[in-house]
Parts: C-alpha cells; structure tokens; sequence
C-alpha cells in the first residue's frame, strides 16, 4: 500500500469516528455553517464535536504548517482529505475570512511572530475576521481609498468610512487597508489589523434586495491602532491586498465547490415534475456550460497545486464562474415558476430561492466586478495595450 | 491524474506544435491544396510524414505496431490540426477507423493498420445518413448472402471518402431503423463492386462524398467485432472522434483567437491601437476565459475516456458541445474584429470560420451533443 492509500484510509477512519451524521447533511442555511469568534455559539452537539475534532487535528486548515494550527498536508494529502470529506458529504467544520482571506496573506507577508500568533487562533476559531477593504468612493477602483491613518509615533490614529464589510457586525477584528501617505497611490497604505472593540469603531448593517444584511458600513473615528499591527511593510500594503483578492477571487468563483457548478437540468425536473421544451434547453446549455466550468476549476486547482498557470487565472476564474452562478439562478428561477416568487412561505423557507436569487447579483460585483476582471485578462493575459 | 499534460504529453505537444507549424501551415497545405482544386483535400506526402512522426498509430496498440497511447495524445495532435487548420485524414483514419478497427478480428487488424501506420493508406467512415447526425437511427441495410453480405443505401458526409483505401459502414442486420441492436460495422474496400461515390467539395475545402451500394458484395471476414453486436464499436468508435474532433475545434478557436488578439494589437482606428478599446478588450477576454473553458472539458473528457470511467460519455458530449459553441464565438469575433480585411480570401481568419462550420458539424452539433447532455443526466 502507498503512503497516500494508506492516508486514505487512516482519513476515512478518522473521519467515521469523528464526523457526526448530522455534519454529513447538505448546508440548508446560515445558521448551519459555524464561523468562530469570541461571540460564537454552536447551534448543536454534533456541530461542536465536529469543530473540535477538526480544530484538535489541524483539520479546519490541513495545509498550514503544524507550529500555526494545520495538520501540515501536502498537496496529494489535501486532495485525498478533500475527496474523502465530500465523499461523505462532510460539512466544512468552521467558516472564515481568517482562513480563506487573511491566512494566506499571513503566510506570505507576516512576521514569524504574526503567524504563530493569528495563524493558531484563526485555526482554533478563536477570533472572527472582517475585511475592510471598499469604501463608498472606492469600490472597483480600490486604490482610491481615502480612510487615513495618521502617525502618532507609537501608534496611527485612523479616521474613515468603509463599506461592504461582510459580517462586520459579529466580526472581532478586523484587516483593513488605510492610507498612510497620501502623496503616494499605491505606495502609501498599510495592511493593519485591528480589534473591532477598539473605542472609534461602529458598524451598521445594510439592508439589501435579498432582505438580508450581511454586509455593514463600518465607521472609524479617531481609532488608535498600534504601530506593531501591520502586515507587510508600512505603506507597502497595496501588495498584500493584491496576493490576498486573488485569493478572494478564487473563493468567489468556487472552483474548489460543487454547488455552483453543478447540473442542475436533472435536479429541476425532480423537483418540479416536468420540464417545458424552451426550459429543458436552456437547463441542458446551462449543464453543458456548468460541467465545462467544472473541469476548468479541477484543472485550474492542479495547475495552481504544481505551480503552472498564470497568476491573473483567478481574474478569469471569478468571472467566469459568478457569470455562471448568476445564470444557475435565473433558471431556478424561472424553472420554479410562481412558487419561487414566494417571499415568505414555509414551503419556500421564508422565500429563499428569490432570496439566493438576488443575493447572487453581487457575486460579479463584490471582489471586483466582471468587468474588471475582464481588464485584468485583457490586460495581464492577453497583453492588450492601453493603462 | 492531474488536468495537464505531463512530462510525456507535453513533448508530444512540442513535436506536434513544431511540425504542424512548419509542415502542416495554412500556406504549405490548406491554400496550396485548394488554390489546384485537389480532389483529396489534402496531401499525401503530409500524411506520410504524419508516419514518420509516429502519430498515425497513436491510438494503434503496441502489440499491432503503434504507439498504444490514448485519447488525450491524440487530442495533442488535433489541437495542433486545429490551430494551423492543417487537412489531413487523421481525424478519421487514426482515430475513428483505428478505433474501431482495434476491435476487429487479427485478420482485419493485420490487413489495415499497417497501412495506417506508416501513412501510405486513409481511410473513412461513413455514418450519417441525411443532413444531420444521428447516428442512433441506422437505415443502411446488410442481408446475409451466401458466406457474406449485400450492402444496400445510402451515407453522406463521408470524409475523405473519395480518396480512401478503405471506409467503415455501419449498416443494419437485423431490426428496425430505431433499433439499438442490430447494427454491424464493415470495412468496405475501395474498389468493392456497387460501391459509388459523388464527391463535394465543401465550404472549408475539404471533400466528402456521397456514397451509394447497391448490393455491394463483402465477405464474411469484413465484420469488424460481431454481426448484430455493432453498436458498442460504433460507439467506442464516435466517442473517441467526437472527443478527437473538440481537441480540433479548441485548436480553431485558439488559432482564430490569436489571430485576432494580435490583430487588435496592430491595427489603428481614430489614432489609437483598436486593442485600447474597452469594447473590445471585454470582447476579447471573455472568448480567451470560454476557449480555456472548453480546453479543460475536452482533456477533462480525453482523460475520462481513457481511463473507461462511466462518466466518459457525458463528459464527451458537453466537451464537444462547448468546444463547438467556443470555436464558432472564436471565428465570429475573428472576422468582426478584422474588420474588412476579415472578409477577404487574402487574410487567413476567414479560413478558420469555414473550418469551424465543418468541423462542428462533423458527429454531431452543439445542439446534437446538448440534447444528449440532457438525456445522459436523466432529464
């Protein structure tokens, strides 16, 4: 038996013995999906029991190095663990901008100390992340931000307003891009991390077209920030921000989830009973579409895994998968007819196909929109002249 | 198996880029061939050298003298066909009739590959029997006759098959015209008595025929695989082609797609390079992410062919699907984008739209494969 099968097999034993039948059901929604924090409560025993497991074993970050919280896999590992995880239909254990977003960054930029320190917690889903990156004047063009910080020699004093910042309400810190030079575009902002308790700092969630608000404005007045909360260099933050979106995108455009890939021509049929002609075509282009995208995202993830590829590929990655994921939408749309206009019916579950429907709408604009990823590909790919 | 070539696979693509760019190019064969109106299509001592190069037994088992490598090298080679739209018979020669003629007796296998392998034989297979495919209705009938068979009907779109050694039929035994059973594959010779042919020319220059038998006489021994049992081999048969014919279709919208991207880098309009225009910038970025899209379903497919995996079949229908859709965005960009120069018979990329048309068309369209897709997934 190789190393790698009997990997294997000791991940499926481990992951028998340690992953409860009730993590091995499908997401149905938010209160499932566990994010850690200082204010986080589990919703069941099972959910508990499963984050520990993981958290105990590295598991909620495999790849990390062991000293910051991971089980140190390498890349066959991760994929064995993947495959066996969604084999069975595991839950991912613990949610998080602190993994998915920061981790990374931490990784390439931080300081030894950092990683040891943030890395652990984020891993043992000590502390919850937001992102403070937009702000109401800068969304797609970001480097425009104006949200300062002043230096007060010990410490910044950083005045400002950001927007967008997903969960910033439940959120116990926060990484932030703040102008430190203002003579200075892309040389003049600082990566820095700070508590949310922070006197200075409020938040307000916004409500949107799906009646949800997961995303705040978040308000800084007079915040005092340590000069030692920083990542990277002081105003060299811009390339920390640019390593961690191509991160954001990849995440955004799922190419490591089923979901927004998947066929859905069959799934539509069992739920409705039948399909008219003009919506069994549409579904069968969309499938065609969706597998295709399928196979981009495996091979995008090996080619990522053996160092091929082009690093503006996550640019193309996000638009073509939030494009994809968009369409997914207006066909269960229209494929659930008058019942999935319901707003607020049981049977609906409170209308949550119209409400994924139009929370869907922001995939091509949050982490960038369409059409600036398709600038990046015009521009780093394809090489077309202009600025 | 990771999605990209390996080691192995990525010097093939090397020998086959360098050849198909030198031997294979657009003024070497596609115009010099056309511009004397050869009644091939292509050239011969071409196909020769595909020999030499070793890709002609690509799909041919070691044991019979080839290179018993599968469907993701062949791809290697058509993706190159594809990018210099280089007319050759490898499409239906080393992967639809060495596919099939893999599965035949010693006999035929001794008789036909290797004449394949070393590029002095082509062949051609004829399936379709109307204007469109559909390969899942077989009207072409064979009767038993003494120790042999009676060929009687009709096939269109035969590739090549005015200059073939050899072409593959699939014809009807026993059951009606629907029927999933009851079809058998022969390899009919050239010069069988009965068998005529009207050869066309057609839009990418290419030449197919349409082929009459009337009680064409074969042998007991011109069965490839078994009397009635036909279907699995014509299928074994279409998937590799069809796959075969996406890696080609990815070579055409890549080969247009570059084409293009360059042009826009050059040309000026209103004091500016046309390729500063955001208008044509997103144009141009959407075809490069749909070209690598469908590039990762057909090696994705290829792959899964390989290996016989149980999702090989709907993997190949949506890979040709969504190359065929890709490659027809490609050449439509390519021509707009080209402007007047796009139009003319001079400039190269009004060449990839006609080769685009036939080759998506060949074993079933974008819509032909989409259909299937919905009947695969149950729906």
């Amino acid at each position: 038996m190789s190393d790698l099968d009997q990997f294997r097999q000791e991940t499926r034993d481990w992951l028998e013995a340690n992953c409860p039948p009730e993590m091995r059901q499908p997401v149905r929604d938010e209160g499932d999906v566990y994010w850690g924090g200082r204010r986080a409560k589990f919703k069941s025993d099972a959910q508990k029991s499963w984050f520990e497991a993981c958290a105990a074993k590295g598991y909620t970050v495999p790849a990390w190095p062991k000293e910051y919280g991971g089980a140190g896999l390498d890349g066959p590992q991760s994929k064995v663990l993947r495959q066996e995880m969604s084999r069975i239909g595991a839950r991912p254990p613990l949610s998080s901008f602190g993994i998915w977003m920061l981790g990374p960054a931490l990784l390439k930029f931080g300081t030894e100390e950092q990683k040891i320190h943030y890395l652990n917690e984020i891993a043992q889903g000590k502390i919850r992340w937001c992102q403070g990156y937009s702000e109401p004047g800068s969304g797609s063009d970001l480097v425009s931000m104006q949200t300062f910080g002043e230096d007060k020699g010990d410490h910044w004093v950083v005045n400002g307003q950001k927007i967008w910042t997903s969960y910033a309400d439940e959120a116990d810190w926060i990484f932030c891009l703040v102008r430190t030079d203002k003579a200075n575009k892309y040389q003049g902002i600082t990566f820095m991390l700070f508590d949310m308790e922070s006197k200075g700092v409020s938040t307000k969630p916004i409500l949107l077209i799906s009646g949800n608000s997961p995303f705040c404005e978040t308000f800084f007045d007079d915040v005092e920030v340590p000069k030692d909360q920083f990542v990277g260099e002081v105003n060299r933050g811009w390339d920390v921000a640019k390593y961690l979106l191509g991160h954001e995108r990849e995440m955004i455009s799922g190419a490591d989830s089923g979901d927004r890939t998947s066929a859905i021509g069959a799934a539509m049929l069992r739920h409705t009973g039948e399909l008219d002609t003009m919506l069994r075509a549409d579904l069968a282009k969309f499938d065609v579409e969706a597998l295709a995208y399928g196979a981009m995202g495996e091979k995008f993830l090996d080619e990522m895994k053996a160092g091929k590829g082009h690093p503006a590929q996550p640019n193309m990655m996000k638009y073509a998968g939030t494009e994809l994921n968009k369409r997914r939408h207006e066909l269960m749309m229209a494929a659930g007819g008058s019942r999935s206009l319901e707003w607020d019916s049981e049977e609906t579950g409170g209308g949550k196909p119209s409400r994924g429907w139009l929370r869907t709408k922001a995939n091509s604009i949050e982490g960038g929109t369409s059409e600036v990823m398709l600038n990046v590909v015009a521009k780093r790919i394809l090489d077309l002249p202009g600025a | 198996m990771a999605l990209f070539y390996d080691d192995d696979q990525s010097m093939l693509a090397d020998s086959a880029t360098q050849f198909m760019a030198e031997e294979g190019s657009i003024k070497k064969q596609l115009r010099h061939w056309r511009d004397r109106d050869c009644p091939d299509g292509f050239g011969h001592d071409l196909w020769k050298q595909f020999g030499e190069m070793g890709f002609t037994g690509i799909l041919v088992s070691e044991e019979d003298g080839g290179l018993g490598m599968g469907n993701v090298e062949a791809g290697i080679v058509l993706e190159q066909i594809g990018r210099n739209l280089t007319p050759s018979p490898f499409l239906t020669s080393s992967v639809l009739a060495a596919t099939a003629i893999g599965k035949g007796s010693n006999d035929l296998r001794g008789r036909y590959l290797p004449g394949l392998i070393s590029g002095e034989h082509v062949f051609a297979v004829a399936i379709d029997e109307g204007a469109k495919h559909r390969p899942e209705r077989i009207k072409t009938k064979a009767e038993k006759s003494g120790n042999g068979f009676k060929l009687n009907g009709q096939k269109d779109f035969v590739i090549h098959g005015a200059s073939a050694d050899m072409m593959i039929v699939a014809a009807r035994t026993s059951g009606s015209d629907d029927d999933d059973d009851g079809i058998t594959l022969f390899a009919v010779p050239k010069d069988a008595s009965g068998l005529s042919q009207d050869a066309v020319r057609l839009v990418d220059s290419s030449v197919a025929t349409h082929a009459k038998f009337d009680n064409v006489e074969l042998d007991g021994d011109a069965v490839i695989g078994e009397v009635d049992g036909g279907r699995d081999v014509l299928n074994a048969m279409l998937h590799a082609g069809r796959v075969g014919a996406a890696a080609e279709s990815v070579g055409v919208s890549a080969g247009s797609m570059d084409m293009t991207v360059d042009y826009l880098k050059q040309r000026k309009q209103f004091g500016k390079l046309i390729g500063e225009f955001q208008a044509l910038q997103h144009r141009a970025a959407h075809l490069y992410s749909d070209v690598e899209i469908a590039r990762a379903a057909v090696i994705k497919a290829q792959q899964l062919l390989d290996a016989e995996a149980e999702s090989a079949e709907l993997m190949v229908s949506v890979a040709k699907a969504k190359a065929g859709t890709t490659s027809n965005l490609s050449v439509r960009e390519g021509v707009q984008m080209h402007g007047g120069i796009g139009m003319t018979d001079e400039y190269d990329i009004g060449l990839y739209m006609k080769r685009d048309r036939a080759l998506s068309e060949f074993l079933g369209d974008a819509n032909y494969h989409t259909e299937r897709v919905a009947q695969l997934s149950g729906y």
